[in-house]
């Protein structure tokens, strides 16, 4: 399979699981013009994102325009235990998508 | 990312769905919200709100934090945090109140989601940056103001 275009962690530590995400996407505004030939550069940018934590949602979101090229993502949830599946997906306004699923790992890093 | 690559995926998500990430993943109460259009192209927080959430104005509270740098040399790439301690909180919303559409992002939050999130937005000029959260089905605001250099979203 080509090369995904989610970069994903979840790693536990003291009961918090928290979620890392690097997504490779242009986020074009629509707005901006190419600057050889003058034309608009058409809209492209994710609007849904999705995680889910052992099939349930634990976080989705609804971007618009103003998200950054190549968006991070970071947040946390309780309840997962390491091995547990982390699914993240998204949906941009061409329709395009892509999903990564990771299993949760034990952070070594100490708080 | 090649061709092939996206039809695969889409040939999953169309056929197998059930079985990778179709209907039992993705429920209903989340994909079938429409993504709202007419909040996203809204041109002032004013109209943003009232597309968005249709009701009130939201409390100014001191119980949520942005940390964002004071000044952002990027528009481009401005690092935001938001977090709150208030309870039982739904969803954030973040929004750049001068730009050209001030709708950034909503995330929306299980109950065993913390009230915690990080991205990167993007600034058109030095602005606000405005957080909303619902808590327990009443929403509360926090901005805090963002000095940026070179703009997010020009040629």
């Amino acid at each position: 399979m080509a090369k995904s275009t989610i970069r994903l962690q979840a790693k536990l530590k003291n009961n918090v699981t928290q979620v890392k995400a690097l997504i490779k996407h242009p986020m074009e505004i629509g707005t901006r013009r190419d600057l050889k030939t003058g034309k608009l550069i058409p809209a492209h940018f994710i609007q849904e994102i999705i995680c889910t934590h052992n099939g349930e949602v634990v976080m989705s979101a609804i971007w618009g325009n103003g998200i950054a090229k190549n968006p991070y993502l970071a947040f946390r949830f309780q309840g997962g235990v390491v091995g547990d599946k982390v699914i993240l997906l998204w949906k941009d306004n061409l329709g395009q998508e892509d999903m990564r699923e990771v299993k949760i790992k034990k952070s070594r890093r100490r708080r | 990312m090649t061709l092939p690559r996206r039809s695969f995926l889409k040939g999953i998500l169309a056929t197998g769905g059930a079985m990778a990430l179709g209907t039992s993943i993705l429920p209903e109460t989340v994909m079938a919200k429409e993504w709202p259009q007419n909040a996203f192209e809204a041109e002032n927080v004013k109209d943003v709100l009232l597309k968005l959430f249709k009701t009130v104005t939201p409390k100014e509270s001191n119980q949520i934090i942005i940390d964002a740098p004071d000044i952002a040399e990027n528009g481009a790439v401005v690092p935001i945090e938001v977090t709150t301690k208030l309870p039982k909180v739904e969803s954030i919303t973040i929004l750049g109140e001068k730009n050209p559409t001030p709708l950034v992002a909503h995330f929306n939050f299980a109950n065993n989601a913390d009230a915690w999130i990080k991205t990167r937005i993007k600034l058109g000029e030095t602005s606000n940056i405005i957080a909303i959260v619902k808590a327990d089905g009443r929403f509360y605001m926090a901005h805090r103001a963002v000095k940026v250099t070179i703009g997010g979203c020009g040629g």
